[in-house]
């Protein structure tokens, strides 16, 4: 029966071939659109550390002063400072603990061919590695007591090896930083973690560091940092903030295995806070927060109000498409009236004519489909050329090609239902008749 | 013309009529709130940054190696003096930052130290005597920083304490909205500066900031560190050979340094186009989608009215046949797909303004102007009519003879 529909309502596609085009080209525009737009929404919004995201979180307090603070509204300070940092690494109340920030290094290569350049680093204490689920390709992270010792070691990413060491294993080999010799223990595996949860004011996306160094070893042989500094009370802001200062330059990450230590690990913040207030180094209230990776992402609004905007727009567009296709598949349905009519003469009941209707709808939508997912490549190869830093990020996956097709086929499903019902509702001696 | 048949007549196609009504509803919906986001995107972009944009370029710098502070102001004086020697080029300086470049500082201003609120937020450029001749800035009031207000600031200073600034007018009249700007003092950080001069504009480093895109702040330092940016004002006609010439006679000059490939030597030009890359793109997309949305819609019409006009041939037949003319049946369709038009616009003002509404409340959006609205309902009438031309024409070349055949 289904290949009987089948030939029926290609037979009725090839009758009419403008207003088939014309529907298959809305469908196809709409699901283009929206595909293209739904692609790059799905890719910023994904989880950067999957399995591990529910249980690694960002404690936030407030240090500052009582000047502008307004009781119950104010959020606390974005980023740590360096006392406070410090301070929770080392009362070690969580599973993992890793204190960190970025910074901007310059490296001399040994290899005389390449020109000295300036590298992304991330000063950062040993735990980073485990709490991240950071891979190595060779060798291995530092360990606390290298953080302790203030080690000269350094771990570098797997672009940075292949552009000094040609892709070999580097591990025990010297690297110049900021003039001075580190040795290499270890070279990450493949990692790209998007959006980058861990520092969003550095850049949300993109390509992680080059060059990962003990946070102790940097502060001693003074590598520039470089990232966002906020100050406040009488905290200047120099570029290199000094360890003292109010100033918040420092991010602070957790692991919490179980949201009982959790909840404790909260507690523990206020508690942290009331005592700091005490000593008279807080004034403000205990303002605190502990959000996990995700509500972290959330919160920054990590994925660009334009990208949100663009979807609305989009599915506004597929709107419009679906409505201009329930029209044209009215018309198109209402015309074959009175061949209808002859059908429901000869016997066919009111469900075989509408389930034949909706196939040549479906039909439609997959064709539309396949044109739309034509467009939503384009469309993708279109945005992986601009200069946002998600760009590069913009590739279709196969789940979101699943969803092409479903959107597809469900949209042009959906318009075909109103007009094969209301083909389904004439008379059939009326059409008859007037014949 | 009779109204009254017409609105009979479109009793029994409800579903059709409809259908174009809100497809036109929510076609103009979108095309408003679209163009609506063109029109912000480019008076945002088309903001004058107050430089002398044609002349300027931007190298950044970055010495290598270890070196102390005092290494670092002589390695900038000698820059500084070897790039204004340089042939095409009529003034440089140094800085931390430059309008629109995306990265730069900003601190909050007070007038008296124990105010809880800061009065206005700044961006802050490390400038120094050779900035505002550099830049092409105009002072409108007071005077421009000599050589002995320059001072040199350690990286590892917390302290920004200028003597003295030179302000934006837009940041002055924000501070001292009734009063001269000039010889008036303000608390930076925790400490007092009195502000010597004003400039006419400046942009910040920032595109899109809430408060403002021209409060900006020079104070009289130069920034002691591994990184800084050099602006060069070139001569005219120089640009693009003082782009070649001034990295190589810096690098004569010294090896120990690093320019970077990707935006190490740039035109202002470049920076502003990097700048606006995400709004020019916002407001291309949003073009192309009102044009795709208007030319489907004028479609949709084209098919439905054809279907209606193929579907009544014999009663227009019998129409002619009754004498009318070839001018009542094309006004017959013109009128009906007015009508039409009429319900779907007003649902679509409707529609507009809603869309707008929610957008402000979810994204930083302005309120609708209703001249859009007006604009777009002329417009989606106007399409309306073209598109039901042919079908109409059609309709009306119908000949008498149609009303006896069959039946």
């Amino acid at each position: 029966m289904f290949g009987y529909y089948l030939e029926l309502a290609l037979r009725s596609l090839r009758r009419n071939k403008v207003l088939t085009a014309l529907m298959v080209l809305a469908i196809a525009l709409g699901i283009g659109a929206s595909m293209t737009t739904l692609t790059v929404l799905h890719v910023l919004s994904g989880d950067p550390v999957p399995g591990r995201s529910s249980t690694l979180y960002y404690p936030q307090i407030d240090p500052r002063d009582m000047s502008g603070y307004l009781p119950g509204k104010s959020q606390p300070m974005y980023q740590m400072s360096w006392i406070d940092g410090m301070n929770l690494l080392r009362a070690k109340r969580a599973d993992r603990q890793a204190l960190m920030t970025g910074g901007l290094v310059a490296v001399q290569p040994h290899n005389t061919m390449l020109d000295p350049f300036y590298e992304a680093a991330r000063f950062t204490t040993a735990d980073f590695f485990p709490m991240f689920g950071v891979p190595f390709e060779y060798g291995h992270p530092w360990h606390a007591a290298d953080d302790e010792a203030h080690a000269r070691v350094v771990v570098i990413s797997a672009a940075l090896d292949d552009k000094l060491f040609g892709g070999k294993d580097s591990t025990g080999k010297t690297l110049r930083l900021s003039g001075v010799a580190f040795r290499v223990v270890g070279v990450l595996g493949d990692w790209h973690p998007n959006p980058q949860f861990y520092d969003l004011l550095r850049k949300s996306f993109g390509e992680n560091e080059g060059v990962y160094v003990p946070l102790s070893t940097s502060q001693d042989v003074g590598m520039n940092h470089d990232g966002s500094t906020d100050c406040w009370g009488n905290g200047g802001s120099g570029k290199n903030p000094s360890h003292t200062a109010p100033c918040a330059w420092l991010q602070f990450w957790v692991q919490l295995d179980t949201p009982t230590r959790a909840a404790a690990y909260k507690t523990f913040l206020v508690h942290y806070s009331e005592q700091q207030k005490a000593l008279g180094r807080f004034q403000r209230p205990p303002n605190v927060r502990l959000r996990d990776v995700m509500q972290w992402l959330d919160y920054n609004r990590v994925v660009p109000d334009n990208v949100r905007l663009q979807t609305w727009l989009a599915l506004g567009f597929l709107l419009v498409c679906l409505v201009n296709t329930v029209g044209l598949m009215l018309a198109k349905f209402m015309r074959r009236a009175p061949e209808l009519g002859v059908r429901r003469a000869l016997g066919a009941s009111k469900r075989a004519l509408f389930a034949q209707l909706l196939v040549e709808s479906g039909l439609v939508g997959l064709a539309g489909g396949t044109g739309g997912l034509l467009l939503a490549l384009l469309g993708l190869s279109l945005v992986r050329r601009q200069p946002a830093e998600y760009a590069p990020l913009a590739h279709l996956d196969p789940a979101m090609l699943l969803v092409t097709f479903l959107l597809a086929l469900g949209a042009s499903l959906l318009a075909g239902l109103l007009p094969a019902w209301r083909a389904c509702q004439i008379a059939p001696a009326l059409r008859l008749k007037s014949n | 013309m009779q109204i009254k048949p017409i609105l009979t007549a479109l009793r029994h196609h409800k579903a059709g009529t409809v259908l174009i009504a809100v497809q036109i509803a929510l076609t103009l919906a979108i095309v408003c709130n679209a163009l609506f986001i063109i029109h912000q995107r480019v008076t945002q972009l088309s903001q004058p940054s107050g430089l002398d944009e044609a002349h300027l370029i931007r190298i950044q710098n970055q010495w290598v190696g270890k070196a102390d502070d005092k290494a670092y102001g002589s390695l900038m004086a000698t820059d500084l003096a070897t790039l204004r020697k340089l042939p095409g080029v009529a003034d440089a300086y140094a800085t931390n930052s430059v309008p629109l470049s995306g990265g730069g500082w900003s601190m909050s201003l007070r007038l008296k130290a124990d105010q809880s609120a800061p009065s206005a937020q700044t961006a802050i450029y490390f400038s120094d005597d050779h900035t505002l001749s550099t830049l092409g800035l105009k002072l409108v009031a007071g005077r421009n920083f000599r050589a002995d207000d320059i001072r040199p600031m350690s990286a590892k200073e917390d302290l920004l304490h200028p003597a003295v600034i030179i302000v934006t007018r837009a940041l002055a009249d924000k501070l001292f909205p009734t009063s001269r700007a000039v010889g008036q003092t303000v608390y930076l950080a925790n400490h007092l500066s009195t502000i010597i001069g004003v400039v006419e504009r400046m942009q910040t480093p920032w595109v899109g900031m809430s408060w403002g895109s021209a409060a900006s702040t020079l104070v009289p330092f130069r920034l002691l560190t591994g990184g800084t940016n050099y602006v060069i004002r070139t001569q005219p006609g120089q640009p693009d050979r003082v782009r070649r010439s001034a990295p190589d006679a810096l690098f004569a000059q010294n090896r120990m340094r690093v320019i970077p490939d990707q935006h190490g030597v740039e035109t202002f030009r470049q920076i502003r186009a990097d700048a606006y890359a995400s709004d020019r793109g916002m407001a291309i997309l949003m073009g192309v989608i009102c044009v795709v949305l208007l030319a489907i819609t004028a479609a949709g019409i084209v098919g439905l009215t054809s279907f209606w006009v193929g579907q009544r041939r014999k009663q227009i037949g019998v129409r002619r046949a009754l004498g009318a003319t070839r001018g009542d049946i094309l006004s017959y369709f013109l009128t009906e797909n007015l009508l039409i038009g009429m319900g779907g616009v007003l649902l679509g003002i409707a529609l507009a303004i809603g869309l707008n509404l929610w957008m402000v409340t979810r994204f930083e959006m302005q309120h609708l102007s209703l001249w859009y609205v007006l604009a777009g309902a002329v417009a989606l009438l106007l399409l309306g009519q073209g598109a039901v031309l042919a079908p109409a024409l059609r309709a009306s070349r119908v000949s008498p003879v149609e009303a006896t055949r069959s039946v």
